[in-house]
């Protein structure tokens, strides 16, 4: 167990290498010069030359990417090119609490209202329950955020007036019911199937039928037996739900008007401002990396059967 | 050969002759689920293919005099904020949104992550941790992300590219054409489609390998590529069906995300990501529903048949696992 942790520590790094190689690599042969983005538009060419220069553009790519390596491994990941003056972390950190908190918060929601209603559906199987609630799942499946944003935004916000359309006032203010109602919806979907497909595989297994036939209150073995076995394997299924509900708050910021890492990187995108675009990716793939750790560890925790080489 | 009595009195013909994949086919067609999900996928993409028949206006024909007119017979769904026919510009953006998913699907998540995943799995050992750690790497980078980066830093090179292909070889019109769009998009949404299936391919191919058919097609003298194609891929395919059918409508959601941001398909080419996009506001929606609506409703049922198609094709050929 503690060599499974320290193989998958140690393969972080590489990981994050690989994954600044190819960011870097598409920002250096993409679109736009960096010192005109610093300049402007009217600068003269021998003060855009005088700017690379300067900014160590006109150094050969892989000298550049070293650079930038040796630079974030002494946790400095540069100056954006938009915002004069200001570091990429300066501009990425009070982001990152916002979107933190709002992936928290839906990822919270999702499994507190998904589980329940995926072992709901397999307690219930072939009722119209199961029947509902299983074509929700298949509804909501892989649906992106923003075909379901407009409806409740015409519901909620244009006819009931209950919410406002956007901004960011912080986890306990109206204005995030609706975003996070719009983000967790197909999270639940994902757990309800996966809690109904393992609760399914569960009831089937021996033990279950030991337990029953030894005459244990139905209750009882549908807490203490199917329920625990049952819930194993979400926390993989948690994991990897991170990288849905990435793609799903990066709209989610847009539509609402959030200021999130999300919004950060998508304007970093469209002024080329590559700095800021490698650190917030980064910071996605060390998040998602590190999450899916934890949730293979806490799988071995909740499961001794598991044994990691 | 002789029917029962029950087969003669219920006028049906004995189930002789009849392949694995025929009765399964039968079955998926008995099911409500299946017949409705491929009923609408039928008509929304057959509306798309024959859009140019179907069309009332050219989807991109501006009547500044018609400008965020509601619903009417003379335009069905009304028309945008310069005047262009929205139920046009509908079913063009279904021609766009099936071609791009079709090859998406049919190149990258099969051709590429069948290969891949035939690979690894029967080859094992450094073929293996090759294609594993590549997939891991593109599955640590948090897609939009990728998807983002990757659309909008290799736009101009392709249209370069392109340009440079229109100059030398007198080809013209494949820019106009939107060929660019196309390619950028089909880059970002075949480098990380193919991960799920190698994977899944991989992982059925390390348990079949080990099967006593595919000893005894080995002992017999069957090439390498024999007992893939004849013997491994076959015995294979039923979860593959079944992740292709999801994948459809991922990837139908993924390019429409694309441009739903503007870093996908470009205008005057007509995609229901950008329609919905342009629309995404709230006096559009407060006044003016019918602009953003359509494409919206359009999209959810495309997402919604794949995925209700890949319930029932996985109720039909993995009965396991129901």
């Amino acid at each position: 167990m503690g060599v499974y942790i320290v193989r998958r520590l140690l393969w972080l790094p590489f990981l994050l290498l690989i994954v600044s190689f190819i960011t870097f690599t598409l920002g250096f042969y993409g679109p736009g010069d960096p010192a005109e983005v610093r300049l402007g538009t009217r600068a003269t060419p021998e003060a855009v030359a005088q700017q690379r220069k300067q900014m160590g553009l006109d150094r050969p790519f892989l000298v550049q990417y070293g650079d930038y390596v040796w630079r974030a491994l002494h946790s400095d990941l540069g100056e954006s090119y938009s915002f004069r003056g200001r570091t990429v972390w300066e501009l990425v950190e009070p982001k990152l609490i916002v979107s933190a908190q709002l992936m928290g918060a839906a990822l919270l929601i999702s499994l507190l209202i998904g589980i329940p209603l995926g072992l709901l559906a397999a307690i219930k199987q072939g009722t119209w329950i199961d029947t509902a609630l299983v074509s929700f799942a298949l509804f909501f499946n892989a649906l992106p955020v923003f075909l379901t944003a407009p409806f409740l935004v015409l519901v909620f916000v244009l006819r009931l007036h209950l919410f406002p359309a956007s901004g960011w006032y912080g986890l306990f203010h109206p204005a995030i019911v609706l975003p996070l109602l719009v983000l967790s919806l197909p999270e639940v979907a994902v757990y309800v199937r996966y809690t109904r497909a393992s609760a399914l595989e569960v009831v089937s297994q021996d033990y279950v039928r030991t337990a029953r036939s030894k005459g244990l209150p139905e209750f009882v073995v549908q807490t203490r037996h199917v329920l625990r076995n049952a819930l194993i394997p979400i926390i993989t299924t948690a994991g990897l739900s991170l990288a849905g509900l990435v793609s799903g708050a990066v709209i989610i910021e847009l539509l609402f008007g959030i200021p999130g890492v999300g919004n950060l990187a998508l304007t970093a995108v469209s002024q080329r401002d590559y700095p800021v675009v490698m650190g917030t990716t980064l910071m996605g793939a060390t998040a998602f990396v590190v999450a899916n750790l934890i949730a293979d560890i806490l799988y071995a925790v909740a499961d001794p059967r598991i044994r990691y080489r | 050969m002789a029917t029962t009595p029950a087969e003669q009195s219920l006028g049906v013909k004995p189930a002789q002759n009849r392949g694995l994949w025929a009765i399964a086919a039968r079955r998926l067609l008995r099911r409500p689920k299946a017949v409705i999900a491929i009923a609408l996928l039928a008509i929304l993409y057959a509306s798309g293919i024959f859009a140019n028949v179907i069309a009332p206006y050219d989807y991109n024909h501006q009547d500044v005099t018609q400008v965020r007119q509601a619903p009417s017979t003379q335009h069905l769904l009304g028309t945008d904020y310069i005047g262009r026919d929205i139920f046009s510009r509908l079913v063009f953006s279904m021609r766009t949104s099936l071609i791009l998913t079709v090859v998406s699907v049919i190149t990258g998540t099969l051709l590429i992550g069948l290969i891949l995943g035939l690979l690894a799995g029967y080859y094992g050992r450094w073929v293996d941790t090759l294609i594993s750690r590549v997939g891991e790497v593109f599955m640590a980078f948090p897609h939009i992300f990728l998807m983002i980066i990757i659309a909008a830093t290799i736009r101009p090179r392709v249209l370069d590219m392109i340009r440079n292909f229109e100059d030398s070889t007198g080809i013209t019109g494949l820019v106009r054409w939107g060929i660019v769009d196309y390619l950028v998009v089909f880059g970002a949404l075949a480098a990380f489609s193919w991960v799920g299936m190698a994977r899944l391919v991989r992982g059925q191919i390390l348990y079949l390998k080990e099967t006593q058919f595919v000893d005894a097609a080995r002992a017999s003298g069957a090439s390498v590529w024999r007992i893939m194609v004849v013997h491994l891929l076959p015995n294979a395919l039923p979860p593959i069906i079944v992740a292709v059918s999801l994948g459809f409508g991922s990837v139908a959601a993924a390019e429409a995300t694309l441009s739903f941001l503007g870093i996908g398909i470009q205008p005057p080419i007509p995609s229901l990501g950008r329609m919905i996009g342009e629309g995404q506001n709230l006096t559009i929606l407060r006044n003016q529903p019918w602009i953003i609506l359509p494409p919206v409703i359009v999209l959810m049922v495309i997402i919604f048949a794949w995925n209700l198609l890949g319930d029932a094709l996985n109720d039909v050929l993995n009965p396991r696992t129901r």
